[in-house]
Parts: C-alpha cells; structure tokens; sequence
C-alpha cells in the first residue's frame, strides 16, 4: 500500500525566480514546509500577505512523530481551515493510567470542561496534519496566487542585508538566488539556517535513548494513554501505549544511555519486548521505528534582524507533554498577524520583538514543564529514584501523592503575563481571560465563540453598546456584539463577566486577549490599540 | 473515601500548591551528594517536619501511611 509519506506532493517545478537576471524580491521567504512553516505560509496568505515556501523535499515526513494535537493548536487550525479534518480522522481520548511495575497505581481523566468546540487532545500522525496543511496551502495558492510552495528547493546560503535576506537556493537544475524582506527559518531542531547564520542554541542535553515504534495491529486495547515506570517487560525503564487512527498504536520504550541504537532497531530485537507488553498472541506490523534522544534548550532571541525562528528551530523540548508540534503552531499564530501590520507598514518593526518576548516566555515554560517530567521519568540520581519510587507507591495509597505523579504536563496555551501588548485589565473579571491569555470558547447563539473569532482586530462586547467599526491609524476593529443571555449555561459569562455586569474585550488577530473594560471608551481603545501594535508602550502595565 | 484518617486527621488529600515546583525543589536538594548524604538529608527533614506537625497522634498516622498500610484505593 502506497502510504502519504510515500508521495511527492509538491514535486520540484522549474519557477520564473531562477531565470531573472537579478534576485527576485519577495515580501516573506519560509523555510521549511513542515507542520510550522506551512501553518505560517497559509496564514499569512489568508491574511493577504505572499509568502514563498521553500522546502528540500517533496513528501509529508515519514512516521507518526508528533501524534498529540492539543484544543488550542486545534482552534488554531480551524482558523487555517484545516481543523475540522483533524478532529473527523483523530482519535479523542480522556482516560490515562499509570502503572508501576505490574500495578495500576493512578490513573487521570482530562475531564474537558464542556462548553468548547474541540476536545482537550486528540490523536493523529504529524503525517496527517501535514498532509491536510499542504492540500490547503495548494488550494490558496491555485485561489488567490498568494502562497507558493516550492520542492526541491534547498537554502545553501543566508546573507543578512540592511533591508533583507539574500538567499541561495539550491534545486536539481542548479542554484538560484532569491531576496527575501523577511524570512522565517522553520526548518527544524537541526535548522540549517541557525547553523549557517552561527546562532546559539543552549540548553540541557538528556542522557537517555527512547525507541520509538508505530505497530499496527487489530487490538482491544481502549482509547487511553497508558504509561508504565518499571514495567516487567521493560525492566527499570519507562513505556507509552497511545493509539493512533487506522489501528496503529504508539508505542515508546526507554532504553536506557549505553545502548547499541542500530542493534536496537532491530525488529528481533524489538519483537519479545512487544510481545511481552502486548501478549504473546499479538499479530503486528511494525510500521515506522525510531531511536531518538533529546534535548531542552532554545536559542536565545528568535528575532535576529531581518530573520525569525518558529517551531523547534527556535525551541525543543522532550517529548513529554506534547510539546514540541503544539507549540509550534502557537508561535505562527502569534507571527502571522504581527508580520503582516509590519509588511504592510500599519505596525512598526518593533512589534515582532513582541513575537520574540511572547514565545520565549512560551518556550520557557514548555521547557521548565518538559524538563521536569523527564526528571520524574529517568531520575538522574539515586534519590531522585527513591522519591520518585515513593511517590508511585503512595499514589497507589493515598490522593495527596497523585499531584506528583509527572508522566507529562499535557500542552496548555502560554498566557502571555507582562507582554509589552497587554493593555488595561480590569479586576472584576475572571482571570482565565485576562489581558495575554488566549480567549476562551463557549457557546454562543448560532455557534462557537472561538469560531467568530480572529485574523483581525475585534471588540467583543457583552451587553453594552459600541460602533460595529471603529478604524484606528488604519487599522480596523470590528465589534461582536454578544449578550450573556445568549448562552442559557453561563459559560460565557463565567468565562468573560465575572463579577462585572457588562464586558468591552480587545482580542488581537491571535485571538489573546489585548485589553478588557467594563464599558466601552474610544479613547481607551484606542490606546489599548497602540500598544498591542507596538506604536506606544505600556508601561505600568502588564 | 475520606481523605483524611478518622482518629487525628492526617492530611491525606493533595495539599501541597505547585505540586510540580514543590518537587523540583525537593530534588535539587539533594543534587551533588552522595547516597550517605541524601539518607543523612532526609533524616533530618524528617525530624524538622516531625517537630513542625508536634502532634504524636498526627505522627503515628503519617507512620502508617507511608508504611502503605491499609488497603490500596481504588
């Protein structure tokens, strides 16, 4: 069977570019067309900005890789117009159980609160999301010649100018070169544009060896993520069931430091500890295998002039948690809208140092999650090992010790505390929605609030009066007029009224929260507008 | 299920804010010492908590939990 990851998508075209006698000019050059580069590409180009993505290969990449799509990296799809094929082929789970040695000693459930249009977490193999990503950055480009996507398209050189990037491209007929006004380096942890610009990338190295196995095989095993500490089949190491659509199941194993990784890939090798995990009866396939170490670190500013990192270029994290993909998707969500002001000149340069502030904020805090799940999972000292035993015990026995439980701190959005683009807050109001915080969904007449939601600046009101546009230096701001009888269950009033009896929100085009009042002013608007864009600082503020 | 014991009510349901920082903190304690050290540390943590709680009867609870007895909850 001819698997996606086995199809070129966007086979190597000739283009005009490498004809021209002098380099073509184009606004936004992206490096990479994985699931980051190509999330950019598409939101851009929806919001009327070209973009050229240029990308080695052909193909969607092989293997599962990242298979833990989190609600708000959804919502962020939905937006792209690639969300709703995500959640109709996932897989939704809830249910986790931890197990040591042969017990079950804990087991957690993400009890999603109700009142949002995507589920906490699904499934879906990274080949999936790329799939769907490429199909819709096709469909743009064919529509609106905004978006183009180039294979066999490799960057062989970087130049910082003034006013630009020089790039030279490298494809099967030769080089070309290509000016860039902006370009975003979304070319992985290994990213060749940080290597050929001489950019840091610091962080912890983790001593230890996971393989990875996508098996597919008809099993009963249900929709849980299942995760073991000193399992009998892999003694005094670590393992992960989770399912994937169309039978295939991840699974994980540790291995350990000092391993012989090519012996270990083996499917000999690998084929008595499957068999113990999953019952010697078990018939599978094994898919994709593979051996991978890794590291938490980032580099230091993600903005370096005219060039920007997205994605793990920028950022890895382990594994644990869902982390990497999902955060990813955050940190174009949080560019595309700040590029396109800049591009266009209604913004100035100084607002994409926010996209630096914001998501190495971000980053952090995946990192500071990430790192102290692999601490609890491969203890790095004999009395990390004796606490971490004790804890897993004690769960098994008492509540209290459950919280401790670490096997990943499942991906949740960064509220964006201190960012140079919050604007006034007002006190009344919960804090899940305050200024930097990602706007919660809740049911609303006719829909989902998160579906009335971004590409542009908006004024959510809630049972106060204010004009349907107002246009700020050239910016415009559309009003949703919403009131909290609309919402029979409340949770739109819980979620943005508080204690206050009427709510004026200023959502960005990320859909964050900018600013929020208890009434509407256009002066205040105005002002909270300012400094979202970066043409004035909020200082006091925050 | 009550989360604490009938007798003296030890605390037995999560207590602890930043469970995730709390435990962090606990392992940097103990970073760069020996497996002597670390067994020396947790005596005396032991004995400053024990001092702290000052009730026998709490004691003789927290004894017997972290001896796992009693059945394991489901």
């Amino acid at each position: 069977m001819t698997k996606v990851f086995e199809t070129p998508l966007y086979p190597y075209v000739r283009c005009a570019d490498q004809d021209a006698a002098e380099p073509a000019r184009r606004p936004v050059v992206v490096i990479g067309a994985g699931p980051v580069g190509l999330a950019l590409a598409i939101d851009l180009a929806q919001q009327g900005v070209a973009v050229t993505v240029l990308d080695e290969n052909d193909k969607v990449s092989w293997g599962s890789r990242a298979i833990c799509f989190a609600k708000r990296p959804l919502e962020i799809l939905d937006r792209l117009g690639c969300g709703q094929k995500m959640v109709d082929k996932g897989v939704v789970w809830n249910l986790g159980k931890v197990f040591f040695d042969e017990r079950k000693v804990y087991e957690f459930n993400l009890l999603p609160e109700g009142g949002h249009k995507r589920p906490a977490f699904i499934n879906l193999q990274q080949y999936y999301l790329e799939q769907y990503l490429v199909e819709r950055a096709l469909e743009i480009g064919r529509d609106t010649g905004l978006l183009e996507l180039r294979g066999g398209n490799k960057v062989s050189a970087v130049a910082q100018l003034a006013d630009g990037v020089e790039l030279t491209v490298e494809t099967p007929e030769g080089p070309y070169r290509l000016h860039a006004d902006w370009l975003v380096a979304c070319d992985g942890a290994g990213s060749p544009t940080r290597a050929m610009l001489g950019l840091d990338f610091r962080g912890r190295v983790f001593e230890d060896n996971f393989l990875i196995a996508d098996v597919v095989m008809k099993a009963d095993f249900p929709t849980e993520r299942w995760f073991w500490f000193d399992p009998p089949f892999n003694r005094g190491q670590s393992a992960l069931l989770h399912r994937q659509p169309d039978d295939v199941w991840r699974i994980d194993l540790q291995l350990g430091w000092d391993i012989d990784r090519e012996a270990e890939k083996q499917p000999e090798r690998i084929a008595p500890k499957l068999k113990a995990m999953l019952g010697e009866d078990i018939e599978y396939e094994l898919e994709w295998v593979s051996i991978y170490t890794f590291q938490c670190r980032r580099m230091e500013k993600f903005r370096h002039g005219r060039v920007i990192f997205a994605g793990d270029s920028a950022h890895q994290v382990s594994p644990f948690g869902a982390r990497g993909a999902n955060s990813g998707l955050q940190d174009t969500d949080n560019l595309a809208w700040k590029l396109k002001l800049v591009v266009e000149g209604t913004a100035p340069e100084a607002l994409l140092d926010s996209y630096d502030a914001e998501r190495v904020f971000a980053a952090d805090e995946n990192i500071l999650n990430s790192s102290r799940s692999t601490d609890f999972i491969t203890p790095k000292s004999h009395a990390s090992r004796v606490f971490r035993d004790a804890v897993l015990e004690l769960a098994e026995h008492h509540a209290f010790a459950r919280p401790l439980v670490n096997s990943g701190r499942l991906s949740l959005p960064a509220t964006y505390h201190g960012s140079p683009l919050n604007g006034p807050d007002c006190a009344a109001m919960p804090a899940r929605t305050r200024p930097g915080a990602p706007a919660s969904d809740a049911p609303i007449a006719g829909g989902w609030l998160i579906d009335r939601l971004g590409d542009r600046f908006q004024l959510v009101t809630i049972d106060v009066e204010a004009p349907s546009t107002l246009t700020i230096d050239g910016i415009p701001v559309e009003r949703v007029a919403l009131s909290a009888a609309d919402n029979p269950t409340g949770a739109l009033a819980a979620r943005y009224l508080g204690e206050a009896k009427s709510a004026v929100y200023l959502i960005r085009p990320d859909q964050h929260v900018a600013a929020r009042w208890e009434a509407f002013d256009a002066g205040e608007v105005t002002r909270a507008l300012r400094i979202a864009t970066a043409r004035s600082d909020n200082a006091g503020r925050g | 299920m009550s989360e604490t014991t009938k007798e003296t009510g030890l605390q037995l349901a999560p207590n602890l804010p930043d469970p995730d920082g709390f435990y962090a903190e606990l392992i940097a304690l103990h970073e760069g010492l020996s497996r002597e050290d670390s067994e020396a540390l947790n005596a005396r943590l032991v004995l400053v908590l024990a001092n702290h709680i000052g009730d026998r009867e709490v004691l003789r609870e927290a004894f017997a939990a972290a001896r796992l007895q009693g059945a394991p909850m489901t």
